[in-house]
C-alpha cells in the first residue's frame, strides 16, 4: 500500500508540472460553465441535472487525455523498466497510477461545486439529487479513466492510447441506441453494457445498486486487465 | 551471490540466448562482454527481473528471480542501457522516489540520497530538473538510482556508453570503488573497459557463452598461436614464399605501411622460430630491417572469439 501512495504522489506531481493538467481543467470548467449558465438562465430552475448530463459528455472527451500518458509514457521512455525491476508489484503500479488520476478527477469536479454555490445563492436546490449526481459523475469519470489506463498499457504512443479510449468510450456510450437493431435478448445485454444507460438516473436522485455495481465492476475489470497487460509485457 | 544456470530466452521462434551459465562471487566485478546483439541486455533484463527466461534459472543473493521475484529485486540495483529517468522532476526528488520504492525510508533515506549524490558527483545538480541535464550527468543520476538502496548486487548495462573520455574514466573508477562491497555485473562491448575494471570476464556471442576467465588468463589461453612481425625489403611474392617454406609457419600476411613492407607470420605457440625466419630471409637474399614478436591484445582475442572464423586463403 505504501508503494501505491508513493507512486500516486509521483504521478500527481507529474500531472501538475505539465501544462496539460491546467489546460484540461480550464477547458472543462469553461465548457461546463457555459452550459451551466445557459441552462440556468434559460430554465430558471435551481437544478444540476442538465449540467451533470453535459459534464458526462465532456468527461468522455477529457478523460482519455488524462489517462493517455499514465502507462504509455513509461513504456516510451523506458522508465517502465525501472518500475518493474523495483520491488513493487504490478498491481501496485497500476493502482498508484489510477488513484492519481482519480485525485485529479476529484479536483476537477470539486471546482464545479462553485456552480452549486451559485444555485444556493439564487435559489434552493435539492441536496439529494446533487449528491447522487456527483456520485454518478465521479463513478462515470472513474470508469472512463480506468478504461483509459488500460488502453495506455497497450501502447507506448499517447495519441494512440487517447484515440483508442475515445473509440471504446463512444461505443459503450451509444450501445443503448443500437438496441433496436437486435433481438430482445441481445438488446438486453447491450443495454446493460451501455454507459449512458447507467448514468441517466443518478442525477435525478435515484441510486440503483445495479448502476453502482455496473461502474464498480467495470473499474475492477479494467484494473485487472491493465495488470495482466503489464505482466504480458514482461513475457513478450 | 549470482548464480545463472542454463538460461535460455526465446523471442517467438528465435533464441536470443541459449544455455547461459555462470556464477558471480560476492564482491566480484564481472565483465559481460560481447558484440551488439549478442544477448547481453536480454540476460541482464532477466537477472533484474524485468522479463522471465524461457528456460533455466537465475538466483540473486539466493533468491530465484522468477519465483521469489520481489525478494530478488530488493537486492538488485539496475542501470538499464537507456537510462530511465523522469525528465520533469528534480534529481533529488527522483532519488527520493526511487529510495522509497526500494523500501528505504525515514532518516536513512535522506542519508542514502545524500551519500549516493556524493559517490556519483551529482550534488551540484540536486535541484535541477533531470530533463535539463547533460548526458554525462544523466548517466551518473542513473548510477545513483541503482545505488540508492545500497543493494548487494549491481547490474550495469553499458554504463559508459555515450560519455566523453574523462567521464568514462571517472565512471570506471567509481565502479571499481563499488566492487568489494557490492557484487557487480557490467556489460560492455568495449574491451579495454573489461581489463580495466573487471576481475573476471564472460564473453558472450550469438547468445552463447564463448569463454569465462580472468582477463589475463584469457589472453594466455588464447595465445594458441604466436605472431612475429617482420619488415623486409625485396620482392613481395618471393619473400612470402620464402617465409612459408620455414618449418612451423602457419600463415603469412602482408601489409604496406608508409612504404614499409610488413609481414605478419603466425606460428604455433612455444616454438620460437625467429632465428629460422631471419636465417631464411638472409639466405634468400633479402634485406631484413626489423623483426619482433607481437603479443595479442584483448581486442584481437575478442575479434577471434566473436567473429566467425575466416576461411584461410
Amino acid at each position: 500500500m505504501r508503494n501505491v501512495l508513493t507512486l500516486t504522489e509521483k504521478e500527481l506531481r507529474t500531472y501538475f508540472v505539465s501544462p496539460l493538467a491546467y489546460v484540461v481543467i480550464a477547458a472543462f470548467l469553461v465548457v461546463t460553465g457555459v452550459f451551466f449558465a445557459g441552462i440556468f438562465i434559460g430554465s430558471h430552475q435551481a437544478t444540476m441535472e442538465y449540467t451533470f448530463q453535459n459534464m458526462s459528455v465532456i468527461l468522455l472527451l477529457v478523460s482519455p487525455m488524462l489517462a493517455m500518458r499514465l502507462l504509455s509514457e513509461e513504456q516510451r521512455s523506458g522508465t517502465i523498466e525501472l518500475l518493474l525491476t523495483s520491488p513493487v508489484r504490478d498491481i501496485e503500479v497500476v493502482l498508484g497510477k489510477f488513484f492519481a488520476s482519480l485525485v485529479f478527477l476529484v479536483t476537477m469536479l470539486g471546482l464545479t461545486l462553485y456552480y452549486v454555490l451559485l444555485l444556493t445563492r439564487f435559489g434552493s436546490p435539492e441536496a439529494g439529487p446533487i449528491l447522487s449526481g456527483y456520485l454518478g459523475i465521479f463513478l462515470l469519470g472513474a470508469a472512463f479513466l480506468a478504461i483509459g489506463l488500460f488502453t495506455s498499457s497497450l501502447t507506448s504512443n499517447q495519441v494512440v492510447a487517447a484515440f483508442l479510449t475515445i473509440a471504446i468510450l463512444l461505443v459503450l456510450w451509444v450501445l443503448d441506441a443500437l438496441t433496436s437493431m437486435f433481438g430482445s435478448s441481445a438488446s438486453a445485454v447491450l443495454s446493460y453494457l451501455s454507459l449512458s444507460k447507467h448514468i441517466s438516473d443518478l442525477p435525478k436522485g435515484l441510486i440503483d445498486t445495479k448502476d453502482l455495481i455496473y461502474f464498480l465492476s467495470l473499474i475492477v475489470a479494467c484494473i485487472f486487465l491493465t495488470t495482466r497487460s503489464l505482466e504480458a509485457r514482461r513475457w513478450r | 551471490m549470482i548464480q545463472v544456470d542454463k538460461l535460455t530466452k526465446y523471442y517467438g521462434e528465435r533464441a536470443v540466448i541459449t544455455n547461459i551459465s555462470f556464477d558471480v562471487r560476492t564482491g566480484e566485478i564481472l565483465g559481460f562482454l560481447g558484440p551488439n546483439g549478442a544477448g547481453k541486455t536480454t540476460t541482464m533484463r532477466i537477472l533484474a527481473g524485468f522479463m522471465p527466461a524461457s528456460g533455466g534459472t537465475a538466483k540473486i543473493a539466493g533468491y530465484d528471480v522468477l519465483r521469489q521475484s520481489l525478494e530478488a529485486r530488493r537486492n538488485i540495483g539496475y542501470l538499464p542501457e537507456n537510462v530511465p529517468l523522469y525528465p520533469d522532476i528534480t534529481v533529488a526528488s527522483y532519488l527520493d522516489l526511487m529510495a522509497k520504492l526500494r523500501g528505504v525510508s525515514g532518516k536513512r533515506k535522506a542519508a542514502r540520497v545524500a551519500e549516493v549524490m556524493e559517490i556519483c558527483r551529482i550534488r551540484d545538480v540536486a535541484d535541477k530538473l533531470i530533463g535539463k541535464l547533460s548526458k554525462g550527468y544523466r548517466q551518473r543520476v542513473g548510477l545513483a538510482q541503482a545505488l540508492v538502496h545500497d543493494p548487494k548486487v549491481l547490474i550495469l548495462d553499458e554504463p559508459t556508453v555515450g560519455l566523453d573520455p574523462k567521464q568514462i574514466i571517472e565512471t570506471r573508477q567509481a565502479i571499481k570503488r563499488l566492487g568489494g562491497d557490492h557484487t557487480i555485473i557490467l556489460s560492455t562491448h568495449i574491451l579495454p573497459e573489461v581489463s580495466m575494471t573487471c576481475s573476471r570476464v564472460v564473453i558472450i556471442n550469438e547468445g552463447k557463452v564463448a569463454a569465462v576467465d580472468t582477463p589475463e588468463q584469457l589472453t594466455r589461453r588464447l595465445q594458441g598461436t604466436e605472431r612475429i612481425e617482420l619488415e623486409v625489403r625485396g620482392s613481395n611474392g618471393s619473400i612470402v614464399n620464402c617465409l612459408r617454406a620455414v618449418q612451423g609457419v602457419l600463415r603469412v600476411d602482408t601489409s604496406d605501411v608508409d612504404g614499409r613492407q610488413l609481414f605478419l607470420v603466425e606460428c604455433a605457440s612455444g616454438a620460437d622460430i625467429r632465428a629460422q625466419l631471419s636465417a631464411a630471409i638472409v639466405h634468400g637474399g633479402f634485406d631484413l630491417l626489423h623483426l619482433s614478436s607481437v603479443g595479442m591484445s584483448l581486442e584481437e582475442i575478442f575479434l577471434k572469439l566473436t567473429t566467425k572464423e575466416d576461411i584461410a586463403a
